[in-house]
């Protein structure tokens, strides 16, 4: 009696083993899906990096490391010696300092509205996310291209001084350094936000008011008391910031006019005008690799966090 | 110097002007761009009247037609599909024991999002001109479809799993007491409570595919124009309010479903 029963049990245990099993399966379809075309795609780009260019685009299988030494040499059709070449590199650095400031600037004005977006009454705060969702997923292309209408030589702001008569000549800001640094900061200034925004509002208020007791200064509560607490949603927000930015191909590509370049473009020119796909393949590697070091800071600074409490 | 208590305690000074400052920056360009399609001049920055005759003109063009066509095939199937694999792999991977592997198929999922999309597009390139090459394959407007697929799935994930893991357990427990087979239980039970976070989680993966631009530009063939490589190409040409037209029409789209699938979620908070 007692062996049967224990033995249905088993098989009860059995059972739901199965189910279980069964279960995870369901995750297959998601995982085979993005496996094929979206992992194994990331490796053949590895792949790719070390072979030879072929000369109308694509590649000849043919080991080599040109694409990785190209990306700081330049051969000399001459005397065939390697001649250090920093163009590359100027505009990773020049898409990193644009990266950068867009970050710091989002957050500057990013994290006051998202605390004062969190300190509405509750009816208000979802309006408020709601106009700050609508950007957040609105078509870049066209959020960029209304940017251009509105700096362009004859475009809003050089129409309206012109007729004030402020400037005689339109002031040139389309394809400068200045139209990619705003577009950049109107394209993510969104991504910036949320992410604060959903950390601020679950801040403890009555840590802030015990602070006040305590005779802080309202500088104090902020600096000692807010800022702190919301250092996750802060680090989140410049990181979805910070990568995006970094990467951007539709801001340079409309706003810097193929003049100013960033890495996006230029990883873009490899496989278009440049015909060289291993180049292209190394030059995204390796803005992969600046941003899995981001993420690697991240990833640090979040679970020694959630260590100390 | 007034006591900081007399005021609300969480009031900082400045904060508010700031937050005025950047909805109106976020909303100034937009709301020009869409004012400006109703100029009736044929300059894109010179206002001279009111009317909704670019709107007649881009929607009576041809090339528009066939990029509307491309645009709605490509995203709608991708869409549907997506949003099938987040439902069963948000069903799989939440409200079960953690299985070995578990928070590297998390990764896996939500690897889209964490690529530059630029790198996804380049990797996405190669891939097909692999398989084309080597195996001879090639899918036409499949391709597409595939790469869209791949970076709607996150998207249509996230709010299927807050959904699931917000969902009362009890109500499952008493169907299963009360006989529901599992399959019952779930289409019964789970699944009218899923609804509005799949239709949530569908909306974002549409809106995603719909807008997609960088992918798109460089993984499209000959004759796969879907309505944001249409814009580009009209960019490169003598512009016209024409293009203020068409772009007002793909925010109204984003706006529609965001709309959606934002209100949707918030029904849940209730």
């Amino acid at each position: 009696m007692a062996s049967a029963f224990s033995q249905a049990a088993l098989f009860e245990a059995e059972a739901e083993k199965a189910s279980a099993r069964r279960h995870r399966l369901l995750s297959l379809p998601a995982l085979i899906i993005i496996g094929i075309f979206g992992v194994l795609p990331l490796l053949i780009i590895v792949i790719y990096s070390f072979l030879a260019a072929a000369p109308y685009g694509g590649v000849q299988w043919q080991f080599s490391t040109d694409a990785y030494l190209n990306f700081l040499f330049q051969r000399d059709i001459f005397d065939d010696t390697l001649q250090f070449t920093p163009d590359f590199l100027i505009i990773y650095l020049r898409s990193f300092v644009f990266a950068v400031v867009t970050t710091v600037i989002c957050l500057l004005l990013g994290f006051p509205t998202a605390y004062f977006m969190a300190t509405r009454p509750p009816a208000q705060r979802n309006w408020w996310v709601l106009l700050i969702t609508i950007p957040f997923w609105s078509n870049l292309l066209v959020r960029t291209l209304a940017i251009m209408f509105i700096i362009r030589d004859e475009g809003l702001i050089n129409n309206a001084l012109m007729a004030l008569g402020v400037i005689e000549k339109p002031i040139t800001m389309l394809y400068t350094n200045f139209a990619i640094q705003l577009g950049l900061l109107y394209s993510f200034l969104p991504f910036m936000v949320l992410p604060l925004y959903s950390s601020l509002e679950k801040l403890d208020f009555r840590l802030v008011e015990a602070a006040y007791d305590l005779y802080a200064t309202r500088r104090q509560v902020l600096w000692r008391v807010i800022i702190p607490l919301s250092l996750p949603g802060i680090i989140a927000g410049c990181l979805l910031v910070f990568i995006p930015a970094l990467g951007a191909y539709v801001t340079p590509l409309i706003l810097g006019g193929g003049i100013h370049l960033m890495i996006g473009d230029l990883i873009a020119q490899q496989f278009g005008s440049g015909r060289n796909w291993p180049l292209g393949c190394a030059q995204a590697l390796i803005l992969m690799a600046a941003v899995l070091v981001a993420l690697y800071f991240y990833v640090r600074n979040t679970s020694g966090k959630m260590r100390h409490g | 110097m007034a006591d900081p208590r007399s005021a609300d305690i969480k009031d900082q000074p400045g904060f508010r002007s700031i937050a005025i400052i950047c909805l109106c920056v976020l909303y100034a360009p937009i709301l020009i761009l869409m004012i400006f399609s109703l100029n009736t001049g044929s300059l894109v920055t010179r206002w001279e009247g009111i009317g909704l005759g670019w709107y007649g003109s881009a929607l009576l063009n041809q090339e528009f037609h066939n990029a509307a066509k491309n645009t709605l095939i490509i995203s709608v199937t991708a869409t549907i599909i997506s949003t099938i694999a987040a439902t069963l792999a948000a069903i799989g991977m939440t409200r079960v024991k953690p299985w070995r592997g578990l928070s590297a198929a998390f990764m896996v999922i939500n690897l889209p999002l964490m690529v530059p999309e630029i790198i996804t597009a380049v990797a996405t390139l190669s891939f097909f001109a692999l398989i084309a090459g080597t195996l001879g394959l090639n899918f036409g407007i499949g391709n597409l479809i595939l790469a869209h697929t791949v970076f709607c799935i996150p998207f249509a994930y996230m709010p299927i799993r807050a959904r699931l893991e917000d969902m009362d357990l009890t109500l499952e427990a008493a169907a299963a007491d009360l006989y529901a087979t599992p399959w019952h239980a779930f289409r019964r039970i789970t699944l009218p409570l899923l609804v509005p976070g799949i239709l949530s989680g569908g909306a974002l993966a549409f809106i995603v595919s719909f807008d997609d631009f960088t992918i798109t530009q460089l993984v499209a063939g000959p004759g796969q124009t879907t309505l944001p490589l249409y814009i580009w190409n009209q960019i490169r040409r003598p512009m016209t309010p024409e293009i203020n037209a068409i772009s007002t029409i793909l925010l109204l789209v984003s706006i529609l479903f965001v709309s959606i699938s934002f209100l949707i979620a918030r029904r849940r908070a209730k």
